[in-house]
């Protein structure tokens, strides 16, 4: 089929060899999530100054924008995953993508909420209704759909498909409502919300920020080895190598 | 600096970091949204993880039972599994 | 025996369709009175202040035969589920994008025709301008096929699943964002008097890609969710 993979890739798409790459793997990609996190956190909170504008309230960035980030970074990740399973039906792209799902909804959520509160103190509402909000609402909806869909199929291997299917129709649908929703505000001029407005951000502002976006990506990362092996370990349940492991850890 | 003075510059400072500049009631619920979500999705998998291997030992120790009673059953015609 | 034209089998299919809908011809009332009430209970939950009834009036029908189309969705395919029929259809030698197509066809007429029918009335009954009726015509002509091919790809996935109808509407609404803010907007803008010329071609734009791209797509979606 396909010549160009380079050997180690195709291994790593059987599950036994994923399985323990993955475990190697993710007390690494936790440790440096923690201490990322923590050092981001420690520079946003402590070290940064307050915002001449805003006051101490602009700190909700050090989370709001990170998990942005993040809700996009997973949606597109669910997209890649998608396609591969849907094209080459690989079962370790169908974990991902239906596992990343959860992780992304998160991320959404924590966005809106934290966007919200954000937004009461400085902007005098709780909501409104321009392009970037709706479109993250959206992908929250999007989000809850995939999850759904897979949970209403008897058989994973079917529901990951159909709900890949959803994934990538709802990621062409994402900036499509962006698009429609900007146009909207135009008829009804609506309020945008400017995060910044037109300062640029200091470089004490700018590094716990950057910090923060990495240690949410190693903690992406994480969450999803842990989730996709639970997965595979529940997908692969007759073959030998899980019943090992399933009577290893009952010694434990 | 008297140590006296350092106390009450660091409780000081302690009390300003809560207050956030008047913004607390905003900040605070923020963080704690933040951290309590991505810790939910930390511990979800592991309670799953817990529950299929459980699952999996029982299935597995019910195919076993079967296949004894098949086999000290020496004249029992019932497929093995 | 030679095998039929595909002109042929369009129209059969699509008078199959229609046939069995006219057998049920009770079930193509359901989603009128559906939005008939609901457009009813707006004066009573908001008042019946002209005003605000006008403001509203486009919105409000709008996104009511959106939500009546959407109950109607479900039984797009149900049937022809259920006694093995669509299994017979991905299997025929026709072209199944251009099958299902046809299938879209008659679910639109006998479900949002009678709604664009008596939009009028229930743009009335909300005192949209009798100037306006007209545009918001046109854009329901135009994005209720929208919605049926969108949806129509929607139910194909979840085709023989036990689920809710609030998976489809979970799934589908986010999608019509963009058709129902371009169906009001062009309402809107003519109410006011503006030009409404380019949020419908957006929509017609949409409507021509949708037609030729989502047949496809429900005949992919259709594979995936029959074969196990």
């Amino acid at each position: 089929m396909a010549n160009w993979i380079p050997l180690w890739l195709h291994k790593l798409g059987s599950p036994p060899t994923f399985y323990r790459f993955a475990g190697m793997l993710r007390p690494w990609a936790m440790a440096l999530a923690l201490l990322l996190g923590a050092v981001a956190l420690y520079g946003g909170l402590v070290l940064a100054p307050a915002d001449y504008q805003q006051g101490d309230a602009y700190r909700i960035i050090f989370i709001h924008v990170p998990s942005a980030e993040m809700s996009m970074f997973v949606y597109a990740v669910m997209g890649v995953a998608s396609f591969i399973a849907l094209v080459w039906r690989i079962k370790l792209a169908e974990v991902v993508a239906m596992e990343s799902a959860p992780i992304g909804a998160a991320f959404t959520f924590i966005t809106l909420v934290t966007g919200s509160l954000w937004g009461k103190p400085m902007w005098g509402t709780w909501w409104t209704w321009d392009a970037r909000l709706t479109s993250e609402l959206v992908l929250l909806f999007l989000f809850l759909g995939v999850i759904g869909l897979f949970h209403a199929f008897e058989d994973r291997r079917q529901g990951a498909r159909a709900a890949a299917f959803l994934a990538i129709i709802g990621i062409i649908n994402v900036p499509i409502v962006h698009f429609s929703v900007n146009w909207w505000n135009t008829l009804h001029q609506g309020s945008t919300v400017n995060i910044f407005g037109k300062s640029k951000m200091s470089w004490d502002m700018l590094w716990p920020l950057l910090t923060m976006m990495l240690a949410t990506k190693f903690y992406y990362a994480a969450s999803l080895f842990n989730r996709v092996r639970t997965d595979l370990l529940a997908l692969e349940g007759g073959k030998d190598w899980v019943r090992k492991i399933a009577e290893d850890e009952a010694d434990r | 600096m008297s140590a006296l003075q350092t106390f009450f510059t660091v409780s000081g400072d302690a009390a300003a970091f809560l207050k956030m500049g008047g913004y607390a009631a905003y900040v605070w619920p923020a963080y704690a949204v933040f951290f309590i979500v991505l810790i939910a999705d930390t511990v979800a998998p592991r309670v799953r993880r817990r529950r299929v291997l459980r699952e999996l030992r029982a299935r597995l120790a019910r195919q076993q039972a079967r296949q004894d009673r098949a086999g000290s059953n020496s004249t029992s015609t019932s497929p093995s599994l | 025996m030679s095998r039929p034209g595909l002109l042929t089998a369009c129209i059969a299919m699509l008078r199959r369709d229609l046939t069995l809908a006219w057998r049920r011809r009770g079930d193509i009332a359901m989603p009128v009175l559906y939005a008939l009430i609901v457009t009813m209970l707006f004066p009573f939950a908001l008042g019946p202040e002209d005003t605000l009834l006008q403001r509203i009036a486009g919105g409000v029908v709008l996104v009511t035969v959106l939500l009546a189309m959407l109950l109607a969705l479900d039984a797009m395919f149900s049937s022809d589920i259920e006694d093995g029929s669509l299994e017979q259809l991905v299997l025929a030698p026709q072209p199944l994008a251009l099958m299902l197509g046809m299938k879209i066809l008659a679910h639109w007429i006998t479900t949002a025709l009678p709604l664009i029918v008596i939009a009028p009335l229930m743009a009335a009954m909300l005192h949209l301008p009798g100037a306006v009726i007209p545009v918001l015509l046109l854009a329901l002509l135009l994005a209720t096929p929208l919605l049926s091919l969108l949806g129509a790809v929607l139910v194909a996935l979840t085709a023989g699943t036990r689920r809710s109808g609030m998976l489809l509407a979970l799934m589908l609404l986010p999608l019509c964002v963009p058709a129902v803010i371009f169906a009001a907007g062009a309402v809107a803008a003519a109410q006011q008097g503006l030009p409404w010329l380019a949020p419908i071609s957006w929509l017609a734009a949409a409507l021509v890609l949708a037609v030729v791209l989502a047949p496809l797509a429900c005949a992919a979606a259709l594979r995936i969710a029959l074969d196990a």
